[in-house]
């Protein structure tokens, strides 16, 4: 199985192939990719060199242009589009279907991934996107259980990618707008989820206040892991009770199930975390490539050490073993 | 080190930062709108703090004891502090479990991390090699309180696993 790996720098690009990256996705540095942070991305003349280094260790690039282009301004999207190519990377990222319909006019040749912002989550909308834009590979939401999965690949062509690690999203990725109400900046246009600017800690007698937009999200004591800044995993009073209203802040670790996600016909294991640092990205990628080489070599997965690295420090299989409540 | 004089250690670091910004302009680049920002890095079991001005590529480091102010603040152990910088540890782990502190501008502070984490930087490792004769014996001096106090002195060797 392919493992797919985060680059928010050169740096962390270099670190993840050296790390046994097969493939890495990484961004330009503007509102084109979803991880707009300051201090992250790449600029063209990275891109071109990182893409050079990747390939010069037998690994792929793979470029996030997963953003929605704002009306009239297409011209910055489409840009990216064609450096992404004229950087020889391996495949682009999209999710809106006007720009997957430029790129595969203008750009045939270039590979083209279908972003888990697009929410593809069933058969037949996958298709369409393979049959309108010759989408070679989707990347599934992490709403599906991995009955869900294979059922899914039985009935489409296309290859699916899926995350194994990192942070979790509230259900459908590229819908939601919590940060946006919270601070006027858009994930889904803008590449910011609760944008830096917008967050401020602020600790008090070792009482530690998250706060996103003017909002207090989450306040924690002495003792406990800092709270993430997403008002998805925030800490909200809501009649009687207090608590992780939309999802808990724990971090996605599917590492074990790598064996069932083989079965259900997955093609390749995505790891989150473009925002993090190389060492994340050394010791993350690491860890994956030891278990789909044990796989590959009929060995048990190693378990590995990977919470501390979890946003939260508390890890869930998410969707893939599915229980409501 | 509560009597050790602040100037010239000012002066030293300044110079240094410098050096550095000539050797990895990338680094002050990656600050964005942040390269003027005024940052306080503190290393909390140190009798000081250190207020870095990055002035769009020409850094100046002023070292001052007591309360310093400052746009963004990292604070935290030395250890953590240097780990962060030579990338053996992960940010947003030391951040989550409370080892480090970061008050003031998020994004200054992220864009900070970033930039340096991008920069691969060796600060002693570095010293030494513009330490011409006493090069070598230096590098045994660092290697030496690297064993001896645990503390990341020098960009852990990367090891190419495939």
């Amino acid at each position: 199985m392919e493992i797919v790996c985060p680059a928010g720098t050169p740096a962390a690009l270099r670190a993840a192939v050296k790390a046994g990256a097969h493939t890495v996705y990484c961004g330009f540095n503007d509102e084109t990719n979803a991880r707009n942070f300051p201090g992250l991305n790449f600029d063209r003349a990275e891109m071109r060199e990182g893409v050079a280094f990747a390939h010069s260790h037998g690994s792929k690039v793979l470029v996030a242009i997963n953003t929605f282009p704002r009306a009239g301004d297409e011209a910055i999207w489409q840009s990216a589009v064609s450096d992404a190519e004229s950087s020889r990377a391996d495949a682009v990222i999209l999710a809106d279907p006007g720009l997957l319909d430029y790129a595969a006019r203008v750009h045939p040749g270039l590979r083209r991934h279908l972003s888990v912002q697009a929410a593809a989550a069933n058969a037949d909308v996958i298709n369409f996107y393979a049959r309108c834009f010759g989408v070679k590979r989707v990347v599934l939401p992490r709403v599906l259980s991995v009955p869900e999965i294979a059922a899914i690949n039985a009935e489409t062509e296309v290859e699916t990618e899926v995350f194994v690690f990192g942070g979790l999203c509230v259900m459908a990725e590229g819908r939601c707008s919590l940060s946006s109400y919270a601070t006027g900046r858009s994930p889904n246009m803008n590449g910011v989820c609760s944008p830096a600017s917008h967050v401020v800690y602020r600790e008090d007698d070792g009482v530690l206040d998250a706060r996103l937009g003017g909002y207090t999200i989450h306040r924690v004591g002495a003792g406990e892991s800092a709270p993430y800044p997403t008002l998805c995993k925030g800490c909200f009073n809501a009649g009687d009770k207090a608590g992780h209203l939309f999802e808990d802040p724990v971090s996605l670790n599917a590492e074990q199930l790598i064996p069932q996600l083989k079965s259900a016909g997955v093609t390749a294991l995505k790891i989150e975390g473009r925002q993090r640092s190389r060492s994340y990205v050394a010791q993350v990628v690491r860890n994956f490539r030891k278990a789909v080489d044990a796989l590959a070599a009929d060995q048990p997965i190693p378990k590995g050490m990977l919470t501390y690295l979890s946003e939260g420090q508390a890890t869930t299989t998410g969707a893939y073993k599915k229980t409501w409540r | 080190m509560n009597l050790m004089p602040l100037p010239p250690l000012s002066l030293a670091l300044t110079t240094y930062a410098r050096k550095v910004a000539l050797s990895h302009p990338g680094l002050f680049r990656r600050l964005g709108e942040y390269s003027h920002t005024r940052f306080v890095l503190d290393p909390t079991d140190l009798p000081f703090a250190i207020c870095l001005e990055p002035n769009g590529g020409t850094p100046s480091v002023t070292v001052t004891r007591g309360h310093a102010e400052g746009a963004a603040r990292i604070a935290g152990p030395l250890a953590a502090l240097l780990g962060l910088v030579h990338g053996a540890f992960d940010g947003d782990a030391l951040f989550f479990s409370r080892d480090l502190v970061i008050e003031g501008e998020t994004g200054a502070a992220l864009a900070l991390r970033n930039a340096v984490d991008d920069a691969e930087l060796d600060l002693f490792g570095e010293i030494s090699q513009r330490s011409g004769p006493f090069a070598e014996p230096l590098q045994h001096i660092i290697a030496f309180a690297e064993r001896r106090t645990g503390v990341c002195l020098t960009r852990p060797e990367e090891i190419e696993a495939w």
